[in-house]
């Protein structure tokens, strides 16, 4: 006897889970005015991304032309699928010191999986992700970014 | 007044008049051919549309919205999209048995969709055992569905396929004694007696709580049969990809689709007509006045009114309820609807013999 109380218990709780939930649905359905979703082309313009979106890797660069990256390839061995490649060279001071810098950061868009890991490993902040994220191309060469600009320098007092 | 017996009677005569007996029948039989093929194919695309836009309200979307008038052409773009696909079949694959399969899926819709009453005239196959017929004959595309997943040569359509038949035969239980409630009530088989049975009062009210349980049993055992979430261990995409027809592609693949839908539009259909009423108007037992303001509504409305309510019914459950898993799956079944259709026929068995249904 006790069984069978348990038993009809189960299934009448169960009924009004389910009742619950259908509830939820019917509501959405029958209010479903208030869409949720982005209409993207037309909304273009005011288009609303999140915060932690990662659209590609860009190298911000100040008025100066400078940016901040030392060359020190810590986003090139954090990379799991070799996107990034960091071609340095010598560079000479005033003073004749020797000092190393990038030539170029090349950055290989098509292979990029928007993992974040060089973003983390950056010592300098130099890398950061950008929300830009329409990126198709009819050329596979266009995907091949170099992300310093040219002539820039390092920024001082980045070491 | 919406009415199909002058234009199926006009039909019979004009033809009758102009060919021999055995001439008609063979038109009548093409004629009926075509129209159920065109209706299959119309009845998919509506349904396709209907599930979209109804999934997209549900989750607060907006649906297809592109192509034609709100996405109405959406459908038949990605059926060309189908129909533009290689046919192609996997070199390990059983190659009579790959291209049977969807066949025996489609055709097995095509038989069962045969005896539903969609309006006194529009009945293609009345016969004396309807319901009975009904439930044999799709219960077939359980064959249909373990060929296609043992022919694929394939471990996710085998598992998916031998699913889909554990649930098929014991779902066909369940759904077979709700049905056989209604049977017990109207004491026939024969559709069109089913309806007029109902001319007072549907099943549903007439019947007291037996056939509330029976009504709620059927459309879940229904859902089961039709292999839709949040029934759908045959296609599970997120852990056997696609199932049975994971390498099924173009139109061998859309037959399945087809069949999918159709066969949900005559699973509704009969829970319409035997638990609704079908195409009899919603009338009360003695109100003179009401029952006839009600007759003005032509009997394909009502048929298509009551079957749409029961295929959004069905829509619903599939965009709220998370997928079970197969071992919750069986013990549904087997310890739960089972048991209370048993019981639930016992008590319908009282009520008639004792006669205290209306």
């Amino acid at each position: 006897m006790r069984y069978l109380a348990v038993y009809i218990g189960t299934i009448i709780r169960s009924i009004r889970s389910l009742w619950k939930g259908m509830r939820i649905t019917g509501y959405y359905f029958t209010h479903h005015k208030s869409i949720i979703t982005q209409q993207y082309p037309e909304n273009k313009a005011t288009l609303q991304l999140g915060d932690r979106f990662r659209g590609e890797v860009v190298m911000p660069h100040n008025d100066a032309n400078e940016h901040r990256c030392t060359g020190c390839t810590a986003c090139e061995l954090a990379c799991p699928n070799g996107t990034i490649k960091i071609i340095s060279k010598w560079e000479v001071s005033p003073e004749g010191k020797k000092k190393k810098a990038i030539d170029e950061f090349v950055y290989h868009l098509g292979m990029c999986t928007f993992c974040n890991l060089c973003i983390i490993s950056c010592p300098t902040d130099a890398i950061i992700m950008s929300k830009d994220f329409e990126h198709s191309s009819y050329d596979r060469k266009s995907l091949t970014k170099i992300l310093n600009k040219e002539n820039s320098t390092l920024e001082k007092g980045v070491e | 007044m919406l009415e199909f017996s002058g234009v199926t009677g006009g039909i019979h005569n004009w033809l009758s008049a102009h060919f021999g007996e055995t001439g008609t029948m063979l038109m009548e039989m093409l004629i009926a051919g075509v129209v159920i093929l065109l209706g299959m194919i119309l009845m998919s695309f509506t349904l396709g549309y209907m599930e979209r836009k109804v999934a997209a309200f549900m989750q607060l979307r907006l649906g297809p919205n592109r192509v034609g008038f709100k996405g109405t052409l959406q459908i038949i773009a990605d059926t060309l999209k189908l129909l533009f696909k290689e046919s192609f079949a996997p070199g390990t694959s059983d190659k009579l048995l790959f291209n049977l399969a969807p066949f025996i899926v489609v055709v097995v819709t095509m038989l069962s969709i045969a005896p539903l009453p969609i309006d006194p005239a529009l009945q293609l196959f009345d016969i004396n055992i309807g319901v009975f017929y009904v439930s044999s004959v799709t219960s077939i595309s359980v064959i249909g569905i373990l060929v296609a997943g043992w022919s694929s040569n394939n471990k996710y359509s085998l598992l998916g396929a031998m699913r889909s038949g554990a649930q098929i035969v014991s779902y066909e239980l369940s759904a077979g004694i709700s049905l056989v409630v209604i049977v017990a009530f109207a004491g026939s088989m024969k559709f069109s007696d089913i309806v007029l049975s109902q001319a007072d009062a549907w099943w549903i009210f007439k019947g007291h709580i037996p056939a509330l349980i029976a009504f709620v049993i059927f459309i879940i055992a229904g859902t089961a049969e039709l292999n839709r979430a949040p029934f759908d261990m045959a296609e599970a995409e997120s852990e056997l990809t696609g199932g049975f027809h994971t390498e099924y592609p173009g139109m061998r693949f859309a037959m399945f689709l087809l069949a999918e839908y159709v066969n949900l539009f005559i699973l509704a259909g009969i829970g319409a007509t035997l638990f609704l009423g079908g195409w009899m108007p919603f009338h009360l037992w003695d109100l003179e006045g009401f029952n006839h303001v009600m007759d003005y509504i032509p009997p394909v409305v009502w048929f298509f009114g009551k079957t749409f309510f029961l295929i959004f019914v069905i829509m619903w459950f599939r965009w709220t309820f998370p997928r079970l898993r197969i071992d919750q799956l069986l013990t549904l079944e087997w310890k739960y609807l089972m048991p209370i259709s048993l019981v639930n026929l016992i008590l319908v068995a009282l009520v008639v013999i004792m006669g205290w249904h209306f």
